[in-house]
């Protein structure tokens, strides 16, 4: 499988202080990868290094087959080929829709404005949010506003999205409006990184698991692997503060919780 | 108390000249301090120290002494420097600069209301810096920043009153000229008074009206949904 991300000996830090210490990662064409691992521990670091919107200390980063962190690689271009998400205020509140969804087409890709609106129309349609084109973000809720966001990164076609969190700040009966697009996403087959807690969703959507601490990946595998049986200790505590996996217990941890996957749609 | 209306309406055509004066005045030194303060803001945000300390300097230095002794300073102190302005050019600059100052910590305040991730979002769109201010930030910062922008307007038709200091026929020096061969006080300082307090009405109506206009829908709904 050829990779659309490669992360090595990544560092990273906030002035001066290291919150990424050598983080090693893949994710092949069409992988969807879930990240988690406890507050603080460099999740949303590491995102933002993938993008280059926090600069790192020492490691590489390959993204689609170019170096990113090599120098003066243009770095609106590469920022052009990934769809960030964050948690919340992604979207520009004092245009439509619409035009949040048209404006990076037009401004970023050049693509005219004619043009530009008939594709977004098509993607908000795609993903049943027509009625929302002419409304401005305020004046949705919250698990509409995130779908509006993941519906504009999709827009650019990005070789590589990435998720932050996308349905933490939502309230629970709006999360899975949200993770039932997401999952219509990963089944299309996009090259996915996703940093979530949504146990249901990493289990049924992921290919892999990543589990981070302390700047550092502790534990990785598919999610049978990391949820069932995991290697470490710090990766069997953390899954009990989840709500997942029994404390104690080496090696295979207790049956599988009965939780089902969100159906999708 | 019927010859005093009479005598209000009798003088109410030399007040409007000494108005329209006042206007030009706080338009100008509006419109200057605007200019400024939009040369200022990045300046003093984004600027390295020596730069940033230069306008953190400024802001502190306007805000921090007396308007009229920035004005006489500027009328009666640079003349020694060689730098002589006419009446109505110092209260203009005077009125600007200080105004920059003003009109600088608003802006400020505004971009700070913006959330970060709204840059983050622009940028991990592949917006450039300049995109990102233009599409982005400045619009909502503008929108945030309007009652308070308004406000400061207000405020400088009113402080432009201190032109009369140095000669400058406005509406205050109108007045005390009319004072002066009627000896009316009461009755021509109360109108003066009325004239301000119109003009002020009506820009701090016409802000409302402007405000409501660009409104980011669903903005009321957020802020109320906070307290
Ligand atoms: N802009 C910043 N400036 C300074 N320190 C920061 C900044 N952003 C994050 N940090 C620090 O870096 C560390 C890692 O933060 P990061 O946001 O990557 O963690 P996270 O795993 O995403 O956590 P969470 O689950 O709470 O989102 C934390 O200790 C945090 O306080
Ligand atoms: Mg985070």
């Amino acid at each position: 499988m050829s990779t659309v991300l490669e992360v090595e000996g990544l560092r990273a830090g906030y002035r001066g202080v290291e919150v990424l210490r050598g983080v090693d990662l893949e994710v092949g064409k069409g992988e969807k990868v879930v990240v988690m691992g406890p507050s603080g521990s460099g999740k949303s670091t590491l995102l933002k290094c993938i993008v280059m919107l926090v600069k790192p200390t020492a490691g590489r980063i390959v993204l689609d087959g170019e170096e990113i962190t090599n120098h003066g690689v243009d770095l609106k271009r590469v920022r052009a080929k990934t769809g960030f998400v964050f948690q919340q205020y992604n979207l520009f509140p004092h245009m439509t829709v619409l035009r949040n969804l048209t404006l990076p087409l037009e401004v970023v890709k050049k693509v005219p404005r004619k043009e530009a609106e008939r594709r977004a129309m098509e993607m908000l349609r795609r993903f049943g949010l027509e009625d929302y084109a002419k409304r401005y973000p305020l004046q949705l809720s919250g698990g509409q506003q995130q779908r509006v966001a993941i519906a504009r990164a999709l827009l650019m076609d990005p070789v590589l999205l990435l998720l932050d969190e996308p349905t933490s700040a939502l309230d629970p009966e709006l999360r899975r409006e949200v993770l039932e697009m997401l999952f219509e996403v990963a089944k299309e087959g996009r090259s996915m990184l996703i940093v979530t807690h949504e146990l249901d969703f990493a289990e049924a959507a992921a290919d892999r698991i990543v589990l981070m601490e302390g700047g550092r990946i502790i534990e990785e595998g598919t999610p049978d692997e990391v949820f069932n049986s995991p290697k470490s200790e710090l990766a069997r505590r953390f899954l009990v503060e989840l709500g997942r996996g029994s404390p104690g217990a080496s090696g295979r941890a207790g049956p599988a919780s009965p939780s089902a996957p969100p159906a999708t749609a | 108390m019927s010859d005093s209306f009479s005598f209000v309406l009798d003088i109410l055509p030399d007040l409007a000249k000494g108005l329209w004066a006042t206007l030009q005045i706080s338009l100008s030194s509006y419109a200057l301090g605007m200019a400024l303060a939009i040369i200022l803001l990045p300046i003093r945000a984004f600027a390295p120290p020596p730069l940033s300390l230069f306008a953190r300097g400024y802001v502190e230095l306007f805000r921090g002494t007396p308007l009229l002794v920035q004005l006489l300073l500027i009328y009666f102190g640079l003349p020694s420097l060689g730098l002589r302005l006419d009446a109505y050019t110092a209260c203009v600059v005077a009125i600007g600069l200080n105004s920059a100052a003003y009109q600088c910590e608003i802006l400020r305040s505004a971009l700070k209301g913006i959330p970060e991730v709204q840059f983050l979002s622009a940028e991990s769109l592949g917006f450039s810096t300049l995109q990102i201010y233009r599409y982005v930030v400045l619009p909502q910062a503008l929108r945030i920043a309007i009652p308070a922008l308004v406000n400061e307007l207000v405020t400088l038709i009113k402080e432009s009153s201190l032109a009369s200091v140095i000669g400058v026929v406005e509406l205050t020096r109108r007045g005390e000229y009319l004072v002066a061969y009627t000896f009316r006080a009461l009755e021509v300082y109360a109108a003066v008074a009325l004239v301000y307090l119109a003009v002020c009405t009506v820009a701090s109506q016409a802000a409302r009206v402007l405000e409501a206009k660009l409104r980011i829908p669903g903005y009321e709904r957020e802020v109320s949904g906070l307290i």
